[in-house]
C-alpha cells in the first residue's frame, strides 16, 4: 500500500509547514533538511501563512490518469509572501479571470480519489484571497 | 582522453509500432548501426541502453541484458541508463567515456522507448513521474503544464507570440516530410492550427498557452550509434565523425525553485562545456538538433545555447534563419515535434541525424556544407541537460 507515502507528508500538505535555515534564514518549502541556499543543515520547522500571489499559471485540459475527473484544472506557480514559490492548483475561481499577480490564499481540498476502495488524498490548493489580510 | 568516433548509426522509423516489443525495436536499431559500421569480425565490448521507463510502460526491466542476448553480443558488458527524456544523451555520454578513457574500444549505444503500449493519459502520467512527487506531481502537474507556465513567462518577458510558436511546429513538420524516419508526416499551416476561427478544433489547448501542435507526439522508436577509437574507425572506411564536445549540467528538480524560471541554466552551462571541449563557438555550428518537446523550447534553447542572443530567437525563426536553407538550420530531422519523442531514443536519434548530415547522407533534408553539428537533449524540465558537438574530420 502507498498510504505511508501520503501520511508522512501530512504536515506540509495540511498545514504548509516547511523549514527555515538557522544559518542563513532562508525559508524552505517543501522541507528538505539541507538548505538549498547555503547547503547547511536546516531542520527548524516553519509554518507559512498560506498567502501569496500567482506568478504563472496554466489550465490543463489533457490530464494524466488519476486526474481526468478534475480536468480542466488550473495549476499555478504561487509566490508565497514569505518568499518561496510553490506549485499548486487554483480553486474557487468562479468567473474571475486568472491574472499573474492575483492575490491567493491556501485552502485544504481533495486532490484525488483513487476509486471506491482507494485513498482520498487531501492537500493544499489556492483560491483568490477573500479578505486582504493586514501584514 | 582518446578521440571518439561515431562509426555507425542506425534507426527505425518512429511511429506507433504495435507489432514490435521494446527489445525488438532496440535490436533493430542496434543491428542497423552495426551494419552501417561494417565491423567485420570485431566484437563489441559494451552496450549502453538509454531508456526512461520500461518498467512502467512495458512491465520489463533490465532491458540492456535482454538486448545483448537478443543481438548475440555476449559476453559484452551491458547497462541501462536512465535520465528521463535525456536518457539517450546520457547513454551516449557513458559510451563516450568508455571509449575515451581507453577502457573499451567498441561500444554500442541504443536509445529506445515504447510508449504506445499504454493509453494516452497513462503515458502522460508515466512521463509526469519525473516531476517532484511532493511538490509537483500530486497537484496534477504534467510536463505540458510545466511547459505551459514556462511559455507564459517567456512570451511575456521576450515578446514571443502564438504565431512564433506555430512557426516552430510548421517548420519542423515541413522538415519531417523529408525524413522517412519521422512519426508525423503532415504539412500544417498557420491558418489550420492557429488563425482560422475553427483552428482550435485541429489544435485544441493541452495546457494553455500550449496547444496540441505545440507538443511533440507520443511515439515508439529506437536509435543507435556505434562508437570506437580513431584507429579502428580508419580501418572501417566510413567517413570519420568525432564526438568533439560533451557537456552535462543539472538544475533544481522543480521549476518553482529557480530564481528566474525563464533561465535555462543547465542548457547554458552544458552547451558552454561542449563548445569549450570542442574548441568551437556557437557561430561555428552548421546544423543543430534541439529538444523541441514543446515549441517554446526550440526558441528558448536556441538562445540559451548561444546561437542567438536572449529574446532574438523568435525573430531568427521568423526570418527563416533556422530553416534547412537558412543560416543555421535547426531540427532538419523534424525535431521531436515531427520525428517524435520516444523519450529514451531522442538523445541518440539526434546524434544519428547529425552524423547523417555531417556525412552528407541526409537525402532531401541535407544541409549544405555541414561539418560541425550540435545537439541538445533536455531532461526533466531542464533539470538535467546534455549537449554534444560533432565534427566531420577532413
Amino acid at each position: 500500500m502507498e498510504i505511508s507515502r501520503h501520511w508522512r507528508l501530512k504536515r506540509q500538505r495540511y498545514a504548509l509547514i516547511g523549514e527555515v535555515c538557522p544559518h542563513c534564514q532562508k525559508k524552505i518549502f517543501p522541507p528538505r533538511d539541507i538548505c538549498p541556499e547555503c547547503s547547511e543543515d536546516a531542520r527548524t520547522l516553519y509554518q507559512f501563512s498560506g498567502r501569496g500571489e500567482v506568478y504563472s499559471y496554466t489550465t490543463v485540459y489533457q490530464a494524466p490518469s488519476g486526474y481526468e475527473a478534475n480536468a480542466p484544472y488550473t495549476v499555478a506557480l504561487v509566490k508565497l509572501v514569505e518568499g518561496p514559490m510553490l506549485t499548486a492548483q487554483l480553486t474557487d475561481l468562479g468567473d474571475e479571470p486568472i491574472e499573474v499577480g492575483m492575490p491567493v490564499e491556501m485552502v485544504t481540498r481533495k486532490l484525488r480519489s483513487d476509486g471506491e476502495r482507494g485513498m482520498l488524498v487531501y492537500g493544499y490548493k489556492f483560491r483568490p484571497r477573500l479578505i486582504e489580510a493586514s501584514e | 582522453m582518446r578521440p571518439v568516433v561515431v562509426a555507425g548509426v542506425g534507426m527505425i522509423p518512429f511511429e506507433r509500432r504495435d507489432e514490435d516489443s521494446l527489445v525488438d525495436m532496440l535490436a533493430m536499431a542496434g543491428w542497423n548501426a552495426m551494419e552501417d559500421a561494417q565491423l567485420g569480425d570485431r566484437s563489441i565490448d559494451a552496450v549502453y541502453v538509454g531508456n526512461m521507463a520500461s518498467g512502467l510502460f512495458n512491465h520489463q526491466e533490465s532491458v540492456a541484458s535482454a538486448l545483448v542476448d537478443r543481438l548475440g553480443l555476449m559476453p559484452a558488458a551491458a547497462e541501462r541508463i536512465e535520465n528521463g527524456p535525456a536518457s539517450g544523451g546520457s547513454a551516449v555520454k557513458n559510451g563516450f567515456l568508455g571509449v575515451a578513457s581507453g577502457f573499451y574500444d567498441i561500444v554500442l549505444v541504443v536509445g529506445g522507448e515504447k510508449m504506445r503500449e499504454v493509453i494516452g493519459p497513462k503515458a502522460t502520467d508515466v512521463v509526469a513521474c519525473m516531476t517532484h512527487p511532493q511538490a509537483e506531481y500530486i497537484y496534477g502537474v504534467t510536463l505540458p503544464a510545466l511547459a505551459g507556465m514556462f511559455t507564459r513567462l517567456y512570451m511575456e518577458k521576450y515578446g514571443v507570440t502564438h504565431e512564433h510558436l506555430a512557426m516552430v511546429a510548421i517548420k519542423n513538420q515541413e522538415n519531417g516530410l523529408l525524413n522517412p524516419y519521422a512519426h508525423i508526416q503532415m504539412k500544417i499551416t498557420m491558418e489550420g492550427i492557429l488563425t482560422h476561427p475553427q483552428a482550435h478544433i485541429n489544435s485544441p489547448i493541452v495546457a494553455d498557452p500550449l496547444r496540441l501542435y505545440d507538443c511533440c507526439p507520443v511515439s515508439d522508436g529506437a536509435a543507435a550509434i556505434l562508437i570506437t577509437t580513431e584507429e579502428i574507425a580508419q580501418k572501417l572506411k566510413r567517413p570519420i565523425v568525432t564526438i568533439a564536445g560533451v557537456g552535462q549540467a543539472t538544475d533544481t528538480h522543480t521549476l518553482q525553485e529557480r530564481s528566474d524560471p525563464t533561465d535555462l541554466r543547465a542548457v547554458r552551462i552544458s552547451s558552454q562545456q561542449a563548445f569549450k571541449m570542442a574548441g568551437l563557438k556557437p557561430k561555428d555550428i552548421h546544423v543543430a538538433e534541439l529538444h523541441d518537446a514543446f515549441t517554446i523550447l526550440e526558441i528558448a534553447e536556441s538562445e540559451h545555447v548561444g546561437f542567438f542572443s536572449k529574446g532574438k530567437g523568435a525573430k531568427a525563426l521568423a526570418d527563416g534563419e533556422t530553416r534547412i536553407d537558412g543560416k543555421l538550420p535547426i531540427n532538419p530531422s523534424g525535431g521531436l515535434k515531427a520525428r517524435g519523442h520516444p523519450v529514451g531514443a531522442t538523445g541518440v536519434a539526434q546524434i544519428v541525424e547529425l552524423v547523417w548530415q555531417l556525412r552528407g547522407e541526409a537525402g532531401e533534408r541535407q544541409v549544405k556544407d555541414a561539418s560541425n553539428g550540435f545537439s541538445l537533449n533536455f531532461g526533466g524540465f531542464g533539470n538535467n541537460v546534455l549537449a554534444f558537438v560533432l565534427r566531420r574530420e577532413a
